[in-house]
């Protein structure tokens, strides 16, 4: 089988985030591989190991991407691919992004694409449908339990807390949910195989995109930061009495009883 | 003939979700004088759903019924609302951001290669432009957003644009619209309920939030039972999930659900980076925990100190009484 990922790199969840001039301040941040996009990893390194193929790894990035597609390689990914855009895009939006990723697949047959169902910094979770929609193949968004069986996936989604039982036909993009799998961690042979798994470095020229075709539709005028709460009032007294004067002040101050 | 901007709404159990009527109220926001057109599909009548959402601020409403359109899948709706689209040719779109909005809202921005701008919690002015905010990195920062050309498609998060005051003195047309809903490569064999009934974590006005302090599933119960006296639901850590104490489903933070209610109560939570990017902007926080030097506190509204167990059943029955 051919699978494919779609991955990208987020700040770590243990990171504060600061803002200068309107720009997320990334310099010194710690990167990972956004969490969604690990579960996407494990399930392709699990449905290769079961159905045979070729785990790809994809991202759209700049050259600091590379640390993570090697560390998807040390879990277990035969390949990765870097579409480097630093030099050629400004800025992008979800468009762009679905845009690029529909020529890189163009020649591509795959059978299985998956990615994460979010990633954790701009959460806007376009990318896989968008992309689904301009391959024009089905499209199953938070799964939490995929198998194949020939030309049929039986899928398990996650509807806010409910699970819808789906079928459908390959090739198909799944967005992947917590719940499931529990990603394994790197091992060192794992690490050092990674170094030698191959690693293509492309460019949107490679692609025959201009800039003109994957023009962001959407523009960031400001980033911010949300005012800083301020600390609030520790209650004092006996635990019965701290409790009448919270629900008094909920109900009184506040108004949310 | 004025613009026209849909507002997709959503069917659940029978009821116009809430978040519908807020999308009405955010189209209207977007332009005060266009016609606001609601679209509605199901395999059943929606003639009263259709004059709800008139009363709720529509100016008239499509609805499409079909076997097909029976569970939601992104094929079914995605054809009836490029149909619409193609019929009525708005100049914008909104949906509430839900399982179902952020599944069909990409799909079809991609189908018209337009921008989409997901998860909108504040529409400001500049000048004409609608400026839109939408919370990024889990609340931890803001991004205003604006788009390239006039096509506008949003969609909203629950909990955050007010809904319009219900006027059943409205009114407005519900149409119905004949549309061929054909085969699905992707089709729904079974739906199988893991919520309890009752409120929806996205949609909840109050939230009971339990961490790894909760001890157990067991330990949940009176967070259940204190939920229910104030009509919310209950959530939890990441520590929570881990521990299979509940369902990661019920998962608050930056992996996880983010959530807005009116009122959070944090309950045996020691409030990292993680969850707190979750539900910091919730309106009114609430931390019960044993430990005086929780990070929770540094951002809760209103701090007890002391043991869970205890002040529970005791917050349950001082609220019974002034709900009484």
């Amino acid at each position: 089988m051919n699978i494919y990922v779609l991955l990208k790199k987020t700040f770590d969840t243990e990171e504060k985030i600061a803002v200068q001039n309107g720009k997320i301040e990334d310099d010194g941040a710690e990167f990972i591989i956004n969490p969604y996009d690990e579960y996407a990893v494990e399930e392709a390194i699990v449905q290769r190991d079961k159905h045979g193929g070729e785990v790809t790894v994809v991202t759209i990035g700049d050259e600091d991407s590379e640390k993570q597609l090697r560390t998807a390689l040390a879990m277990g990914a035969d390949k990765a691919v870097l579409i480097n855009t630093e030099e050629d895009l400004e800025e992008g939006d979800q468009f762009t992004t679905a845009k690029i990723l529909e020529a890189f697949f163009e020649d591509k047959e795959a059978d299985l694409i998956l990615a994460g169902n979010v990633a954790i910094d701009e959460a806007s979770g376009q990318v896989g449908p968008r992309l689904a929609e301009l391959l024009g193949i089905s499209c199953v968004t938070t799964i939490t339990s995929l198998s194949i069986d020939g030309d049929t996936a039986s899928i398990e989604k996650d509807v806010e807390g409910d699970v819808e039982i789906i079928e459908t036909s390959l090739p198909v993009l799944v967005t992947c949910q917590q719940g499931l799998n529990d990603p394994r961690y790197p091992s060192l042979p794992g690490i050092m195989k990674a170094k030698k798994k191959p690693l293509e470095e492309l460019e949107i020229d490679d692609l025959d995109l201009d800039e003109d075709d994957v023009e962001a539709k959407t523009k960031t005028i400001d980033i911010y930061l949300p005012p800083e709460k301020e600390a609030g009032k520790v209650l004092e007294g006996e635990v019965a009495d701290q409790v009448k004067e919270l629900v008094s002040l909920l109900k009184n101050d506040k108004k949310v009883l | 003939m004025s613009d026209k901007l849909l507002v997709i709404g959503e069917v659940r159990d029978n009821d116009i979700r809430n978040v519908s009527f807020e999308a009405i109220a955010a189209a209207k926001q977007i332009d005060a004088d266009a016609e606001i057109v609601g679209v509605l599909f199901s395999d059943s009548d929606l003639t009263s759903a259709g004059e709800e959402l008139i009363a709720y601020g529509a100016d008239s409403v499509v609805t499409v019924t079909h076997d097909n359109l029976k569970t939601y899948t992104s094929e079914g709706y995605g054809q009836a609302v490029l149909e619409i689209i193609d019929e009525l040719s708005p100049k914008g779109i909104v949906m509430g951001h839900t399982s179902i909005g952020k599944d069909l809202t990409p799909k079809v921005a991609s189908r018209l290669s337009a921008g989409l701008i997901s998860d909108v919690v504040d529409i400001e002015k500049n000048g004409d432009d609608n400026v839109f905010i939408r919370p990024i990195y889990s609340g931890k920062a803001f991004e205003k957003k604006t788009f390239a050309d006039d096509f506008i498609f949003v969609t909203i998060r629950p909990n955050n644009i007010a809904a319009l005051e219900k006027d059943a003195s409205r009114s407005g047309e519900v149409n119905t619209k004949d549309i061929d809903i054909k085969d699905l490569r992707t089709i729904v064999k079974d739906v199988v309920r893991k919520t309890s009934e009752g409120v929806d974590l996205s949609e909840a006005n109050v939230i009971v939030a339990g961490g790894r302090g909760v001890k157990s599933a067991e330990g949940f119960k009176p967070l259940y039972e204190l939920a229910d006296v104030l009509g919310g639901a209950v959530g939890a850590s990441r520590g929570a999930c881990d521990a299979d104490y509940c369902d990661y489903a019920l998962q608050i933070g930056q992996t996880g659900k983010v959530v807005t209610p009116d009122l959070y109560i944090a309950v045996g939570i020691s409030g990292a980076i993680q969850h707190l990017a979750g539900m910091s902007n919730s309106k009114v926080i609430v931390a019960i925990n044993k430990d005086a030097e929780s990070n929770i506190f540094n951002i809760a509204d209103y701090g007890i100190v002391g043991d869970l167990f205890e002040v529970i059943p005791l917050l349950i029955e001082e609220i019974k009484k002034v709900k009484a």
